[in-house]
């Protein structure tokens, strides 16, 4: 979603996303002119008016599970999304009896909440598993 | 998901739906300060329809349609930028 018009995400993923992505961007580009719904975000900046690079993670409850705000001269991580997508999937499909540690990704283990794992997380879980 | 736009010369556009911005008056009356909707973590997303360009069509979308999907909704400053 940012400022520009429809026309003109149909212009960019005909000329220039298509020549990236095969097909073009398989997803709805979404035009919220004039920033309304970036201000009830928090990510329409005013003053120059553009949206800020906002990321929302909604649950399908159209709970916001994380976000993220990067100002425009860098871009995201897609894979990070990914990955906290997954995470967030593990965690609803387990009812929360299952939560993911740092630096959790798939194949990697988790951790059951509950008195008898009161100080005893560093048995279940080192530092090294934070990094890739 | 989301229905066909019948597109005119015009624009298309959308905005939040439901809640609206509140405006609250402060004591000294020449102030008003407007308070947006605030997202937190474990709340509900508001809720807001947009026009969509989506496959060679434009289309209306509304977020509470997806409702039983995860979201990824990303803004970003604009198209044809760099990164």
């Amino acid at each position: 979603m940012s400022v520009d018009s429809v026309f003109v995400h149909k212009m960019w993923d005909e000329n220039e996303l298509a020549k990236m992505v095969k097909g073009g961007i398989p997803f709805p580009m979404l035009s919220d002119g004039g920033g309304k719904v970036g201000t009830v975000y928090g990510v329409y900046d005013e003053d120059a008016g553009v949206e800020t690079r906002g990321r929302f993670i909604i649950d399908p409850d159209g709970v916001v599970q994380g976000y993220e705000v990067l100002t425009p001269p860098v871009g995201r991580n897609v894979s990070e999304s990914i990955r906290q997508v997954q995470a967030f999937q593990l965690v609803r499909n387990s009812k929360g009896t299952e939560a993911t540690p740092s630096g959790w990704k798939p194949g990697k283990i988790t951790l059951k909440p509950g008195p008898d794992l009161v100080g005893k997380v560093w048995e279940a879980w080192k530092t090294d598993m934070a990094f890739d | 998901m989301g229905e066909e736009l019948k597109v005119g010369c015009a624009r298309p556009t959308g905005g939040p739906v439901g809640e609206t911005v509140e405006l609250i008056t402060t004591e000294d009356e020449t102030l008003t300060k407007e308070v947006t909707a605030m997202i937190k973590v474990g709340k509900k997303v508001p809720d807001f329809t947009a026009p969509a360009y989506h496959k060679g069509k434009f289309i209306s979308v509304k977020l509470s349609e997806y409702l039983g999907k995860w979201v990824l909704l990303c803004f970003y400053p604009g198209d044809f930028t760099f990164v």
